[in-house]
């Protein structure tokens, strides 16, 4: 069993190195089958595992697995250890199974590509799957960068996948240079930790945090709490650092669906559920995180609101939901944020294949103006996105619906009225602009221009074939497959973590609590470790008993009233997209300046060019370049030779050749030698 | 390991490249083909030569190893001592190593004058394998000095453009810093004579003799400008770029992979362990300028428009983190410092090596000139990538082992210094990423660039042995780090006692290792010639065997 582990992120690993070394003789059957197989093989060894992990007591949950001494240097001392344990394994199978039906899809959404092209595309998939796995495995914060950079490194590449094309490059460095910003928060939070508790072992440092005394730790812990949340902030698309994201879109949808939707852009959130002890201890990080979150979450869905490009819609989307997730583990509702995440990951990687499947059949075309009436010709694509959208809107029933309640309801519970306001609005403003996108696509009639600016568009994808809109094809088999299995997903995923108030178990919270609490496992004896839990209970850690009296009223008068705003947002969205579309355009007429700002994304790009990038670019040209390095050192440098120069040929000078000069000076010389010493 | 206990290995590592050039002086210049392959064979005799060293090196013992010592000018003192710690053998087997690729890279290169360029070549693999296995000051400076003339040559005849400029700027800078350090060599030398009697260059001597305090803070400064110019630290840096630029690839790769190692060389093997008083009071003005360097270097590399000036500009931030992390005077930070130094001659060896295939092709180096190479050479801009990643530090590969350590020797010392220098790997992302994008992204505009070769099998062949060692550095760089432990563990006894506890090897094993490797110097017998031995009176050390202070574990080497 513990040797297993490492299994997990190897196999796609081998595929990466298969693809990438033999891809270009291989052909796309070969190639995209092997990559399909090492996500299908990982993915069985995740799922034994955890089959093999389920089967121990609850609190006996946790696997290692070392590989070997990674770097030792005096007392630093890093092993490469994975770990599984219920939190591991959830995102293990998550990372895994939807990645497979995403490589599952890949084959044929990608099948106009290069023979080597198609191979390097699924070396990179395969890549970042393996790194995504050791993101999660990773038992260490060093081990955790490993993947943390890993993915980030797969995700400049596939952004910008189609790299002749300057904007996807531009992208690719965008989300880099970015994540190196959040990154840099997090190594020097690394280097904290190590420097207060000498271990990066998540389980050891929260052992170890838990043991201090409060008044020892609170500033501290703050801060090392509130680095590592800035690197969430980047690998996870929160403010300040999400400006990434949308631009990210320009990588094949697939990547989005992956990367940018299910797996990668969630590590923020999975790393604060790893470190939940720690966080727990950290009030202060905690509004942080929850208030960034919330803020994150409104106005990203705010932005997604007038986006007229169908994945940037679901990227804002994406940001906005990731801002959720970090509301719950703000208000100490880790499982509740692990379990929308989870979630999220079915119905994004749909709603993203959806919208994969439409471009594919448009041609290219990402512009929702440009398109309509779809839900005739695209009838699998149609009815698994709607139900992508219902899901994530919240409708009861589906899956969405479970997990933002819990989050909502933890919210409230935990007296955080004003997030729980903000958290609600944003749950309208979702449903509005999900179901503004499958009017507008799916709806209505498509445009007559359409059909020739198709290709001008997005060229996301380069057909070349002059199909007219009669010909649109629905997603063939390999699409369609993915496509319903997710849409399955979508719905039926909820059911693991069904609420007590409504006569279930909430299994999943169940199954994930003892990762939240690492140090109870590890030394029963000190359960009642004083600040740390209480702390941890003041932000709504309640036992299900006790919530079940007075909780579950609220609890189901709190899920009446979200279910209503999920039915608004979408009422709202038909009035406006559906039946009458003018009334939405003469809103939009009547308030020029929100719209305008919404639409330029409140501008954050624009600011952060004319204060950070420029600046930058210019102090290093025209200061540092020009100014000190050519002008004042070099000119030193030369001026010193210069000098030299100068006053030699000043010195040549007396040499005349005149004898009678240089007689006269010794004279002299003479004089005021003999002089200096008569006179003293 | 016995057999050849009195086999003068280092003397064969040394002088293999000085037999080839010899060898060459009598080979017909015309006949470039031979002289290609001699001085092929030679470097790579060189490099086998040196291998041994890996595998017979005793990294449990803190004695100075595989010793030569015989007299050289017995008047005043200078002796022909060579002898080699944990981080000379580093730094030996990585000049080789990159001796081997320097030659390899220039077979079609160099079509002019090829049989002086290979003479100066090898001579120059001489001057700095002697520079490092020298224990004897005076040799050293020999071996120093020696350095300096090959490379003037090189960059002043197969240089490009401004390449008299260059050479000339190089070889006055350098030369003005070593003059100044050989007074500081001279002050040592009657200050060790005026207190012993006797005179002497012994370096290990010196490693173990308290100088006067005031009198270490002059010549503290004075091997300061020696080794700081050719680091190079901020401000002393501006000829780096110049000659870069100018120097064949075969000059840029040495003069980045080796010749700026002199300079952090000279620091750990010199500067700490004779001064250590004064090299604790420069750490403040030391640490400033590192930083300065770190942050300058990557926003002056980001406004480049050369490609290989960007590289240059990139050497010096990348040099002075080595510096920072020397100067922390710690063990994570040395460790680090050392590890890094090695990093940074095979990544940015690399970046000059692959600056130079394009040019190669090309004859520019301006980086508008390139647009899309990807397309037309995707093995090429993959080893680009490859090499870019571990410059920029990503975890799995070297260039993150290193920064980590540093940082984390840092952090111990300063938490604000560590951050500032941080922002390092958000600018190299910055810098290197952008370029990268220029040169390789896009479309082909330039219709000369659309039927570039890509590379062939030898050019590949240069790039290997470095995609390894970044490989093998970034996943398991225990090895490396192993054989750090006692040079680094002395230095420190030296310079910075209180963590001598966290790096030295219990001393205990001494004995033992001395018995069986006849290598050793002395050893342990004789405390005094084991340069991590008892302190020198006024400095505060645990007695050998006795439990550090700090309560951290004992060095746990080799041991697991």
């Amino acid at each position: 069993m513990t040797t297993v582990l490492r299994l997990i992120p190897l196999f796609p690993f081998v595929g990466f190195l298969v693809n990438v070394f033999l891809g270009r003789r291989l052909s796309k059957r070969v190639s995209g089958g092997i990559a399909c197989l090492a996500m299908l093989a990982s993915f069985l060894v995740g799922a034994i595992s955890t089959w093999t992990l389920v089967q121990r007591p609850s609190d006996a949950r946790v696997v290692d697995d070392t590989v070997f001494l990674w770097i030792a240097s005096g007392d630093f001392q890093i092993p490469l250890t994975f770990r599984l344990d219920p939190l591991a394994a959830l995102m293990v199978l998550v990372v895994t199974g939807v990645g497979f039906l995403i490589h599952l899809y890949s084959v044929s959404y990608m099948h106009e590509e290069t023979d080597g092209e198609y191979a390097r595309y699924f070396s990179y998939l395969n890549l970042f799957a393996s790194f995504m796995l050791v993101l999660v495995l990773g038992a260490n914060f060093l081990v955790m960068f490993v993947g943390w950079e890993g993915v980030g490194l797969c995700s400049y590449l596939l952004i910008g996948f189609w790299f002749k094309k300057r904007s996807a490059a531009d992208a690719g460095k965008k989300a880099f240079v970015v994540n190196r910003i959040g990154d840099f928060a997090f190594i020097v939070g690394m280097l904290l930790a190590f420097r207060e508790f000498g271990t990066l072992d998540f389980r050891e440092i929260a052992f170890e945090a838990a043991r201090l005394s409060p008044e020892v730790t609170f500033g501290l812990i703050s801060l090392m709490t509130l680095l590592f949340f800035i690197g969430a902030t980047g690998k996870s698309a929160q403010i300040p650092l999400y400006v990434w994201l949308p631009d990210a879109m320009e990588g094949p949808t697939p990547v989005s669906a992956l990367i940018h939707a299910a797996t990668m852009v969630t590590a923020g959130v999975y790393m604060i559920g790893r470190n939940a002890a720690l966080f727990s201890l950290a009030p202060i990080t905690m509004d942080v995180v929850a208030v960034i979150g919330t803020a994150t979450a409104l106005m990203a869905g705010t932005i997604g609101l007038v986006q007229n490009d169908i994945k940037r819609v679901l990227a804002y989307s994406t940001v906005s939901q990731l801002g959720y997730m970090f509301l719950a583990m703000g208000v100490g509702a880790f499982a509740g944020g692990i379990f929308h995440l989870y979630t999220h990951a079915f119905f994004k990687a749909l709603l993203f294949l959806g919208s994969g499947a439409v471009i594919h059949a448009l041609h290219g075309e990402q512009d929702i103006r440009n398109m309509g009436g779809l839900r005739r010709d695209l009838p699998i694509t149609y009815w698994t996105f709607v139900i992508g959208a219902l899901a994530i809107a919240g409708v009861p029933g589906l899956s969405g619906f479970f997990s933002k309640d819990e989050i909502l309801y933890r919210t409230f519970a935990g007296g955080h009225t004003l997030l729980w306001t903000v958290g609600a609005i944003t749950s309208l403003l979702t449903a509005t602009y999900m179901f503004r996108l499958v009017f507008l696509t799916f709806h209505g009639e498509r445009p007559e221009s359409a059909g020739s600016t198709a290709h001008h568009g997005g060229s996301d994808h380069g057909h070349g074939g002059g199909h007219g809109p009669a010909h649109l094809h629905d997603a063939p088999p390999t699409m369609a497959v993915p496509l319903v299995l997710l849409a399955i997903g979508s719905v039926v995923a909820g059911y693991v973590g069904v609420p007590h108030a409504l006569g279930g178990a909430n299994r999943i919270e169940g199954f994930l609590e003892p990762s939240f609490h690492p140090v109870a496992v590890h030394a029963p004896a000190e359960a009642g470790v004083g600040g740390g839990h209480g702390e941890t209970a003041a932000h709504g850690e309640e036992s299900p008993d006790a919530d079940a009296h007075g909780g579950a009223s609220v609890e189901l008068t709190l899920m009446g009233v979200s279910s209503l705003i999920a039915l608004t947002g979408i009422g709202l969205a038909s009035v406006f997209f559906l039946r009458r579309r003018e009334l939405a355009q003469a809103t939009a007429a009547r308030l020029p300046a929100v719209y305008r700002t919404l639409l330029n994304k409140y501008y954050v790009d624009e600011v952060y060019d004319a204060t950070v990038v420029h600046p930058i670019q210019r102090t290093s040209e025209r200061v540092l370049w020009k100014t000190v390095d050519a002008g004042m050192i070099d000119g030193i440098v030369n001026g010193a030779g210069a000098f030299v120069r100068g006053s030699a040929a000043l010195l040549r000078l007396s040499q005349t050749g005149s004898v009678r000069v240089y007689a006269a000076s010794i004279f002299i010389g003479v004089l005021l030698v003999v002089g200096y010493y008569l006179v003293r | 390991m016995n057999n050849a206990a009195h086999f003068p290995l280092l003397s064969l590592i040394l002088f293999t490249p000085l037999a080839g050039a010899i060898l060459l002086l009598f080979v017909n210049k015309r006949s470039e083909n031979a002289i290609r392959w001699i001085a092929n064979i030679f470097a790579a005799a060189g490099f086998l030569a040196s291998l041994p060293l890996w595998f017979w090196y005793d990294t449990k013992s803190p004695a100075w190893q595989f010793v030569e010592k015989l007299p050289w000018i017995p008047s005043i003192g200078a002796q022909y001592f060579l002898g080699v710690d944990g981080f000379s053998v580093l730094l030996i087997l990585l000049t080789t190593m990159m001796g081997v690729i320097a030659v390899l890279s220039s077979w079609t290169a160099i079509t002019t004058r090829v049989k002086e360029y290979y003479v100066f070549l090898l001579v120059l693999q001489t001057g700095m394998i002697g520079a490092f296995v020298s224990l004897d000051f005076l040799l050293f400076f020999l071996f120093w000095e020696v350095m300096l003339v090959p490379m003037y040559f090189l960059i002043g005849i197969w240089g490009s453009d401004r390449r008299l400029y260059s050479a000339i700027k190089f070889f006055l800078y350098t030369l003005a810093g070593s003059v100044v350090m050989l007074l500081g060599i001279l002050a040592i030398y009657f200050s060790y004579h005026t207190m012993t009697g006797v005179w002497t260059f012994d370096v290990t001597e010196f490693q173990r003799f308290n100088l006067d305090r005031n009198l270490q803070w002059w010549v503290f400064l004075a091997f300061f400008l020696g080794f700081a110019i050719k680091v190079p630290m901020f401000p002393f840096h501006t000829w780096l770029p110049d000659a870069h630029t100018d120097a064949p690839t075969a000059g840029s790769v040495i003069l980045a992979a080796v010749l700026l190692k002199m300079g952090t060389y000279g620091f750990i093997r010199f500067s700490l362990p004779i001064l250590p008083d004064a090299s604790r009071e420069f750490v403040p003005m030391i640490a400033v300028l590192s930083i300065i360097g770190i942050v300058y270097g990557a926003l002056v590399a980001m406004a480049q428009r050369d490609w290989k000036r960007l590289v240059a500009y990139s050497s010096v931030s990348h040099m002075a983190l080595v510096m920072l992390g020397m100067f922390a005077l710690n063990p994570a930070g040395l460790k680090g410092s050392i590890i890094q130094q090695l990093n940074h001659g095979i990544s940015t060896g690399a970046l000059f090596l692959i600056v130079g295939i394009v040019y190669e092709r090309r004859h520019t180096r301006m980086i508008s000139e390139y647009t899309g190479l990807s397309s037309v050479m995707p093995v090429y801009a993959a080893v680009f990538m490859f090499m870019m990643l571990s410059s920029i530090g990503l975890p799995g590969l070297n260039g993150f082992v290193g920064e980590f350590l540093i940082l984390q020797g840092v952090f111990v010392v300063s938490k604000a210094w560590a951050a500032v220098a941080a922002t390092g790997i958000v600018l190299g992302a910055a810098y290197m990423l952008w370029l990268y994008q220029r040169t390789m992204f896009g479309t082909v505009e330039n219709p000369k660039n659309e039927k570039l070769p890509d590379l062939n099998l030898r050019e590949v062949a240069t790039f290997v042995p470095l995609m390894i060692m970044a490989l093998w550095i970034g996943l398991y760089p225990k090895p490396f780090l192993d054989f750090l432990d006692t040079s680094v563990g002395a230095v420190v006894a030296r310079v910075s006692p209180q963590y001598s506890g966290q790096a030295v090897t219990k001393q205990a094993d001494c004995p033992e290792n001395v018995a069986v490797n006849k290598f050793v110097l002395a050893g342990c017998e004789t405390p005094a010639a084991a340069p991590a031995a008892p302190p020198p009176p006024g400095n505060v050390q645990p007695a050998p065997g006795s439990t550090p202070p700090p309560a951290t574990p004992l060095k746990t080497t080799g041991g697991q």
